[in-house]
């Protein structure tokens, strides 16, 4: 269960005009511009419930994603998830959740990408007949077979994306945060990736949480979207009564000319 | 450094050797240039070495010393700072790892984040710096015409394990500004490989006031200068075999630097 | 003839000044860079003010000639040191992108060799006034002291010139040699370090045995900082002076001659293999 109760969230962005003085001056000096990112967030999820956050760029998704894993510590506001409180306990609440950062890999890059799962599996302190249940069926359902004993440097997008996947859910966690996840990839791994989350969702009753720009991973994969721009939440609910049945893309572009976003 | 993580049931130390494990691995794919980078690392610092020989061949001795005392002071020194470059000179990457962001999948992750920007950046090149360090300093010690005895050899271990310490330090340092700067300052590099060059020699060399900034700022002398002078024999005082276990407590500072300067990314995000 | 090189002079020249409006960039950078310098050579002083006193006699320069050689040296760093090379010719090497460059209507050496020069004057350009400014009003015996006469002076700025060519037509010659190896670094770290201890950044050349320093004195590497630092401090003058300076022009003309060389061959071994 995560809940969200009127989160703020600013930052402080320097300024400074170019040329030397200026730089020195800086040196001693700075002005400061508050951006704000999150105005008053509240929300809730349930536990087993896929969500899909969305909102243009720069509307403060990546930053919610960071406060609830326990990265970035809000200016105000409560936020517990499954009663902890994310950046009080970091070690303790990151034990139990899983993130995917589709722009960043977290395999290493010149060993095969067993070898990596074998080091999360010590990160997390896994107990070996978990990690091997796991690892076996994560395989099985990504379809892994021998990719896993390549170095991840050689894998393609849609491959590494997969073993991305299984790397942050070996220590079976309560909560997946996606950020991102099929940026890039092509139509089949797309559909690998969406299918799996799905399942995962539906047999492990893991909850996800996805930021995305592609529609069609919303359709595919959560009933409920948030959507947040300017670092407020404009829309909570049910995809379908946004896009009826037409084209949910449009339907979208629509929203957030509606909101002004 | 390591620290322990409460409750998690495989130890951090276990952790940190897996790491090293795999970033060997890694290298051994490129062997090659892994040979080829170690063998420079490795010869690195035989110039200072050929530098002090030349200027005995000279001189014979500086402000009191003799070439022995400063072959082992060069010696000590090349071990400290080549294990704290070992262990954590990883440091040095650091300003690219907050630039890029990489910072975040640190505290996305279950454990304490020094160990893993230590493990996750360690670079098994600079292990022949190691080597050659160890080979220095058996030649050093055994050609500095020391009368060893327990208590000496205990005292040496001591200054080493502590000047690791304080090199360590400075390396946090310099990663702690990364959070504030962006950029590390190039301005350490005085404190680091300036302190690798020059402490080659005692600090009271450089007079008066380098010796007190080096013993109250930085703690340098209490890991070079004062035990050497008990292990030379040139002083009694069994005080300064033992002085370098307050040079340790220069982490304390350095540690409460970086947990400020992880704060302030978990406040902006940076 | 005549036409087509004063072109590429003047491409060279265009080049020079892109680098160094480009290098001029980098001003927190190099204030660190002075501060580093400056402390480095205060402790470099240090070391030989104590050597000195514990044995006047042997000292083979005399102080005040030694405290200017390490501040020459620290203020014309980067016009000298041998590590300071370019990872971006090194990268377009190792991943072929030097066929791009060999598009351009330019030989490639040349427009390296002005590359350099450029990146390495402007650096020290921006890094030199303020640590000479400092350095020759410190007390005794730190002071920096000006050269002895004004023939003294015009020697010292032709020399280093010179020096710095030599400098460059060096790390040339290893840019090219990258083009035959498997790890460029390796070669470069041994080569710089093998250039670091020879040509007396390590410990200036009199402090070597007599007998070692007569024959570095004639490597290419003592043409390069050590001759026009020692003019300077008034420590090599008259005969002497004139007898380094000519070994300097030998070494730039051989050097730039292997140099050019190895770069034909280079530039045959890309073009067949295709990089």
């Amino acid at each position: 269960m995560i809940v969200v109760k009127n989160i703020c969230k600013t930052y402080k962005v320097a300024r400074r005009n170019a040329g030397f003085g200026e730089a020195v001056k800086a040196f001693f000096h700075r002005d400061y511009e508050t951006v704000t990112a999150l105005d008053n967030i509240s929300f809730s999820i349930n536990d087993g419930e896929t969500v899909g956050y969305i909102g243009p760029n720069g509307a403060g998704k990546s930053t919610t994603i960071k406060i609830l894993s326990g990265i970035l510590t809000p200016d105000s506001g409560e936020c517990l998830v499954d009663g902890r409180i994310p950046w009080k306990n970091r070690i303790e609440h990151v034990a139990k959740i899983g993130v995917v950062f589709g722009q960043r890999s977290q395999l290493w890059w010149d060993v095969p990408v067993t070898d990596s799962f074998e080091l999360l599996k010590d990160i997390y302190s896994i107990p070996s007949e978990v990690y091997r249940k796991n690892r076996d069926e994560l395989s099985e359902l990504l379809d892994l077979g021998d990719i896993i004993r390549t170095p991840a440097r050689q894998l393609s997008l849609g491959q590494r994306m997969r073993c991305e996947l299984a790397a942050s859910l070996l220590h079976s966690p309560d909560i997946l945060f996606l950020d991102e996840p099929t940026i890039g990839l092509d139509a089949v791994s797309k559909i690998a990736v969406r299918e799996f989350i799905v399942r995962l969702n539906s047999e492990r009753k893991t909850t996800v949480i996805l930021t995305t720009h592609d529609m069609q991973d919303i359709e595919a994969i959560t009933k409920r979207i948030i959507l947040i721009g300017k670092g407020k939440i404009l829309l909570d609910g049910d995809i379908n009564d946004i896009s009826g049945n037409g084209d949910i893309d449009r339907a979208v572009a629509d929203l957030y000319r509606s909101y002004e976003i | 450094m390591k620290k322990k993580s409460g409750q998690s049931k495989i130890s951090a130390v276990k952790v940190y050797f897996h790491y090293i494990s795999i970033k060997i691995r890694c290298m051994m794919q490129y062997k090659k240039s892994f040979i080829l980078t170690s063998l420079g690392q490795f010869l690195s610092s035989f110039n200072a070495f050929v530098g002090i020989f030349f200027l005995f061949r000279r001189f014979h001795s500086i402000a009191g010393y003799t070439y022995s005392d400063i072959l082992l002071c060069y010696s000590v020194v090349l071990m400290e700072f080549s294990l704290a470059e070992c262990i954590a000179r990883g440091f040095d990457a650091f300003s690219r790892i907050v630039r890029q962001g990489m910072f975040d999948r640190v505290m996305t992750r279950p454990r304490n984040e020094i160990l893993q920007v230590l493990g996750d950046n360690f670079e098994p090149t600079r292990l022949s710096k190691t080597v050659q360090a160890v080979i220095v300093f058996v030649y050093g010690t055994t050609h500095a015409g020391i009368d060893w005895n327990l208590l000496k050899v205990l005292s040496c271990l001591i200054t080493i394990a502590c000047g690791t310490a304080v090199f360590c330090g400075i390396f946090l340092i310099n990663a702690s500004f990364c959070f504030f700067t962006l950029e590390g300052l190039e301005v350490i590099n005085i404190f680091t490989d300036g302190a690798r060059e020059y402490g080659q020699y005692p600090i009271d060399v450089y007079g008066k006031r380098m010796t007190r900034f080096c013993t109250f700022v930085i703690p340098y002398t209490l890991v070079q200068l004062y035990p050497l002078k008990y292990i030379t024999g040139k002083s009694d005082e069994l005080i300064l075999a033992f002085i370098p276990l307050a040079a340790a407590l220069f982490l304390l500072p350095c540690y409460a630097l970086w947990r400020l300067g992880v704060k302030k990314y978990k406040s902006s995000g940076s | 003839m005549f036409p087509v090189k004063w072109k590429n002079y003047k491409k060279n020249i265009s080049f020079f000044r892109l680098r160094f409006a480009m290098c001029m960039q980098y001003r927190t950078a190099a204030l660190a860079g002075i501060a580093t310098q400056f402390v480095w050579g205060f402790m470099e002083i240090n070391v030989f003010h104590a050597f000195n006193n514990s044995d006047p006699t042997a000292f083979p320069m005399k102080f005040d000639q030694l405290a200017s050689y390490i501040w020459m040296q620290q203020a014309f760093l980067a016009l000298f040191m041998t590590w300071f090379m370019e990872n971006e010719i090194f990268d377009c090497i190792m991943d072929g992108n030097v066929c791009y460059e060999l598009c351009r209507p330019i030989d490639i050496y040349d427009m390296w060799f002005a590359r350099s020069v450029a990146n390495r004057t402007s650096r020290a350009v921006l890094r030199c006034i303020p640590i000479l400014l400092v350095a020759f009003f410190l007390p005794e015996p730190f002071a920096m002291t000006l050269p002895p006469d004004i023939l003294t002076f015009i020697c010292f700025v032709i020399s280093m010139i010179l020096g710095m060519t030599v400098t460059v037509a060096m790390c040339m010659l290893i840019y090219m040699l990258s083009f035959f190896t498997v790890s460029p670094q390796g070669l470069r770290i041994i080569f710089a370090m093998t250039a670091e201890l020879l040509q007396g950044i390590v410990i200036p050349l009199p402090f070597f045995p007599p007998r070692v320093q007569s024959i570095l004195e004639l490597l290419p590497f003592a043409a390069m900082e050590n001759v026009p630092l020692r003019i300077y401090s008034g420590n090599i003058c008259g005969g002497e002076a004139a007898k380094a300076i000519t070994l300097q022009i030998f070494w730039i003309i051989a050097l730039i001659t292997i140099g050019k060389v190895i770069c034909r061959l280079a530039m045959k071994k890309v073009t067949v293999q295709g990089g």
